[in-house]
């Protein structure tokens, strides 16, 4: 494996994270949220910080995991008070919020944000596997969450919540827990990136990285762990493979999303599964 | 027989309007109990504060003796009180013998932990199929609630129910809506459930129907008990004909 493939696995396997987080969250749970990439960034700052400090990479992707799921868990609360097109706004604020915080304090290096960041201790094809080894390890945990109870419970919610409560369901913990493990994989996510760029920027973390996580999940189907798998690994190389669609990933990105909400709703995997609803 | 549900002094009012104003009652264990009253009596509200749906101004609903009044819905029904809304609400993303699954496992969905250690949904399965046929929806088991007219929708909503092995249901009109034909299956469903050990308390405008299948009735009116006691006679009462008939 050469640099340059690590260096794609790497960022496959990051964004991998990403995904399945946000899909447990909008996918499973059917909580819409515009702000994810602020807890990939509370991971990546927390990570960072205790790096410099000379804290070693299991403590800090620990850190950075506990953090982003624990704030993931108060941005979650918000989801009790409001639904729909409310908590999209909601979710997009928080990510507005993170990078107006982190933007203007110096000991998290401002506009610079934090470079030196020490190594993982791992070369890079190394690190590039042990990315790669959590990516998988989340992909599995989304499979079995999806065929176990909390899945299905999961797919109650994002149904009808009354309905939900009327089989006994208590919603609120359910959507706490959905905010909970969802942003903590962001985090986790987060705290790899850093050992892979060693600088990271607050840029990185804003409404344009929510947007491209979303379109992941949505065009590989929200709630679908394959598809979302796919379309992350297609999305992520799609760049690699023309210098025009690095140069217009954006514009590729918004015009996928809007041809999938018009033709396949379902996203990919909507189109290889179409069964009555 | 023993009380299984003491309703104590419920009040609710919206904008000003007193919605129930003391309604006060007792339901027997095993009895089939039938809230009746003139449109705008109250009896949707008082279910819902008995479901937990809604929070009264002040009163107490209490399940077997515990006081329930300040928990929700969901725990209500961890205590073994079933509801079913006037307005159906199936997981219209699930299959209907799935709907069911939900409620028959609905001990590994008490909380997050429990519900991502289990797998099997086996069991589940066999009782949900179970329920189906005693509803008379066995056929029907695979199909989407979008697929079924609304009686066996409303069927469907009952199934949900009795698969959370209650042991008081609250039926909010299940007949409305329904032809004479799908109103007879439906009463005749749900008067079969006090000799299982489910009982019923059922708001309902279908007075044939009520007076076919209650053993008891409390009627209802202005948010206040005006009666309660043996179907005929409640119904022979001067004042309940004049309030409920408007004949005297």
């Amino acid at each position: 494996m050469s640099a340059y493939i690590a260096s794609i696995v790497s960022v496959i396997g990051i964004n991998l994270i990403l995904a399945l987080g946000l899909n447990i969250i909008t996918g499973f749970c059917g909580q819409v949220s515009l702000g994810h990439a602020a807890f990939y960034g509370l991971g990546a700052y927390t990570a960072a910080y205790l790096a410099k400090l000379g804290a070693p990479l299991p403590i800090t992707l620990l850190a950075g995991t506990a953090m982003a799921g624990a704030i993931g868990v108060v941005v979650g609360l918000t989801s009790l008070r409001v639904r729909h097109d409310f908590l999209a706004v909601t979710t997009m604020g928080i990510g507005f919020v993170f990078l107006g915080f982190v933007r203007k304090q110096k000991w998290l290096g401002g506009e610079l944000g934090i470079s030196g960041i020490p190594g993982s201790g791992l070369d890079a094809i190394p690190y590039a596997l042990l990315i790669a080894a959590f990516a998988i390890a989340v992909t599995v945990f989304s499979l079995w969450i999806k065929r176990s109870w909390m899945g299905f419970t999961f797919d109650a919610v994002a149904d009808d919540e009354d309905a939900a409560r009327t089989v006994g369901v208590n919603v609120s913990t359910y959507k706490l827990t959905a905010f909970g493990i969802g942003t903590a994989l962001a985090g986790l996510a987060g705290g790899l990136y850093v050992y892979f760029a060693r600088i990271i920027l607050p840029d990185t973390f804003d409404f344009v990285q929510s947007i491209a996580i979303l379109t992941m999940v949505v065009i590989g189907g929200t709630g679908s762990v394959w598809g979302v798998f796919a379309a992350t690994i297609a999305l992520t190389l799609l760049p690699e493979v023309s210098r025009a669609a690095a140069d217009y990933r954006l514009l590729i990105f918004g015009a996928l999303l809007i041809l999938v909400m018009r033709f396949s709703p379902g996203g990919l995997a909507g189109l290889l599964k179409r069964k009555p609803a | 027989m023993s009380v299984l549900a003491r309703i104590d002094d419920l009040h609710v009012s919206f904008g000003g309007v007193a919605a129930a104003n003391g309604v006060s009652f007792t339901v027997e264990q095993s009895e089939f109990l039938a809230l009746i009253g003139p449109n705008g009596a109250g009896k949707t509200t008082v279910l819902r504060m008995v479901a937990g749906i809604l929070r009264p101004d002040s009163g107490r609903v209490f399940l077997a003796d515990r006081d329930v009044t300040d928990l929700p819905a969901h725990a209500r029904v961890r205590l073994g009180l079933g509801f079913t809304h006037q307005i159906v609400r199936p997981f219209y993303s699930f299959t209907t013998i799935e709907n069911v699954m939900l409620a028959a496992g609905h001990e590994r969905t008490e909380n997050p932990w429990r519900a991502i250690a289990s797998r099997s949904r086996l069991e589940a399965r066999e009782k949900a199929r179970a329920v189906l046929e005693r509803v008379g929806l066995g056929p029907q088991a695979e199909l989407s609630p979008r697929a079924l007219p609304l009686g066996q929708r409303k069927r469907l909503e009952v199934a949900r129910a009795i698969a959370l092995d209650p042991r008081l249901l609250l039926l909010d009109e299940p007949l409305a809506g329904l032809s004479s034909a799908e109103a007879t299956i439906m009463a005749d469903l749900v008067r079969t459930l006090p000799a299982q050990g489910i009982t019923v308390v059922l708001v309902e405008h279908n007075l044939g129907e009520v007076l076919r299948v209650a053993d008891r009735l409390v009627v209802l009116d202005a948010g206040r008990v005006m009666a309660e006691g043996a179907p005929q006679e409640v119904m022979a009462r001067a004042d309940v004909r004049q309030a409920y008939t408007g004949v005297v």
